[in-house]
């Protein structure tokens, strides 16, 4: 009886999502394995993937930096955050959350208005005495609007890992005569890795497949792999090629997280806080 | 360490705010440079309020988001459910796929949809534009229902499975038991997966880029074509307007649960 409805319930899910989510990729392998022409068989399209390696890797580097330099910044400010008392901790966790819900546009948007030649930064420095820096259209700046846009998804996770460190277990390294630093390095840093990973992972999917970003922050040297896919499909190029462009993100982001689930072990509630 | 960490923090918030004032300020100056400020007015709250097409779009986003919201709650509550009482490897086959729109970029999910709809709409139905509001509508369901699967599932977990037992033996069918005892065991994860949708909805520009057709178009939609110009300033007025509601929002949920909460140790110790 109740076997019976548990798979009357599940199974109108179960096939929304196999129809929503598995026979789209099967749809965009189709595309990707026929001729854009002639739509028959063709293995051109992954044969000119070769072209967007340089592209691909470009992508990778820019979002392994913007996901290291969520870390070093999140890390700090997830830790103060599990040390405040409990309506503080509310309260700081609201202001990480909140710029999330926010237009993502606009805000890279205010970006743009702050780095530009003309731009806040630079009338200010102007002030100073400082020549206007290119601060803008560098690789830089989309790395910063990386930083900037997901720095969030780093924070959260970490912060929700870190306020379940059991108290007794730092106190018992410091009787057991630790110092400040070994026990970071020793108890809090190592509890903290689920954390850690989930952070890394929540940063860099979006960062690798952004075209925002690199759009309005970027130059022409600092195309992405999300502009080119763009491009395909918006502007009419190719969407066969769009389409074996998006199977490679595809695989890279799903060879990541595996990789990121196996050192961090069974992470069931990572998924779970964004 | 405790200094230098609230440094580091007092920062990084501020890192996180400066371009929400921008905006902000931006919304107030009578110039239409978000880098100078010339003067401050308040007409571009008038201009906002007289766009009738701006409202329009926002108007649209919201029917978009809170119907997607709303369905998928609905139906990723009763799905939970069920995932929650199939056998051990069923379960983790549903959760596999339930995970394979959370860790799927973006842009793949928008595309491999766009590509769907199209491939189904021309090439089967024999349409011309296949892009509608009802594809719009399915894409945001269908990246709405892991959300609330995720948000509902722990708490299910969490519940004592001998209450539903007991209403049963009290007399209770399987959906009166449902009604009576497991939702209201589950609404908190109910609720916080229906705000999770609705927010993640009303915001997504990605997905919604490449499965909105030219007939329906939603705002975060509507300002990426914008921005290829120089934007008016009445967006800005918008976005402070916005930024003020979810600021509320944000606060009124936070002072429901601490009030809850306190309600809770309240009646424990009473009960003691």
């Amino acid at each position: 009886m109740k076997k019976n409805n548990a798979v009357l319930l599940s199974t109108p899910y179960l096939l929304w999502m196999a129809a929503f989510t598995l026979i789209p990729l099967g749809v965009v392998c189709y595309y990707a394995l026929t001729d854009p022409a002639t739509g028959a068989f063709s293995l051109r399209n992954l044969r000119d993937l070769g072209m967007y390696l340089p592209v691909l890797w470009q992508s990778i580097v820019y979002s392994l930096a913007a996901a290291a330099i969520c870390l070093v910044l999140g890390y700090p400010v997830a830790y103060y955050i599990a040390q405040c008392g409990q309506t503080a901790q509310k309260l700081l966790y609201m202001l990480v959350m909140l710029p999330m819900c926010m237009s993502f546009l606009l805000r890279t948007l205010a970006w743009v208005g702050l780095l530009q030649d003309t731009g806040i930064i630079n009338t200010l420095l102007g002030k100073l005495g400082i020549g206007p820096l290119r601060l803008i259209r560098t690789p830089g700046a989309v790395i910063l609007g990386m930083v900037y846009n997901y720095l969030p998804y780093m924070i959260l996770p970490l912060y929700s890992i870190i306020v379940k460190i059991d108290r007794r277990l730092i106190e018992a390294a410091e009787d057991l005569g630790c110092n400040g630093v070994q026990v970071f390095g020793r108890v809090i840093l190592p509890l903290s890795v689920p954390g850690i990973l989930s952070g890394l992972t929540m940063v860099f999917v979006p960062s690798v497949s952004t075209f925002y970003i690199s759009q309005k922050l970027g130059g022409t040297d600092t195309v992405l792999i999300g502009d080119v896919i763009e491009r395909q499909f918006k502007q009419g190029n190719n969407p066969n090629l769009g389409a074996a462009l998006s199977l490679v993100l595809m695989v890279l982001v799903f060879v990541c997280t595996g990789i990121m689930n196996r050192f961090g072990g069974d992470s069931e509630e990572g998924g779970v806080i964004v | 360490m405790k200094r230098a960490n609230r440094f580091i923090t007092i920062l990084i918030f501020i890192f996180l705010y400066i371009p929400m004032a921008v905006l902000i300020v931006a919304s107030f100056n009578t110039g239409k440079d978000i880098t100078q400020f010339q003067g401050f007015t308040l007409n571009q709250y008038a201009r906002l309020f007289q766009d009738s097409g701006l409202l329009k779009l926002l108007g649209n986003s919201l029917i978009v988001s809170v119907l997607a919201s709303f369905i998928a709650t609905a139906f990723g509550t009763v799905a939970a459910v069920g995932i929650h009482n199939l056998n051990p490897r069923m379960r983790k086959a549903a959760m596999t796929l339930t995970n394979i729109p959370m860790t799927n970029p973006d842009i793949v999910t928008g595309v491999s949809l766009s590509l769907l709809f199209v491939f189904v709409g021309t090439q089967l139905l024999g349409q011309r534009n296949s892009l509608t509001f009802w594809t719009l509508l399915i894409a945001h369901i269908t990246f709405n229902l892991p959300y609330v699967i995720l948000n509902v599932m722990p708490k299910l977990k969490q519940m004592d499975s001998s209450l539903t037992d007991a209403a049963m033996d009290l007399g209770c069918t399987h959906v009166q038991a449902f009604f009576k005892v497991t939702l209201h065991e589950i609404m908190p994860g109910i609720v916080s997966g229906a705000i999770m949708a609705f927010t993640m909805s009303l915001d997504d520009f990605v997905i919604s880029y490449f499965v909105s057709g030219l007939d329906f178009v939603t705002l975060p939609v509507e300002i990426y074509s914008y921005t290829k110009k120089p934007l008016h300033p009445k967006i800005y007025a918008m976005f402070t307007l916005l930024f003020l509601l979810i600021l509320v929002l944000m606060v009124a949920m936070n002072l429901i649960q601490l009030y809850a909460d306190k309600k809770k140790t309240a009646s424990h110790r009473a009960g003691m």
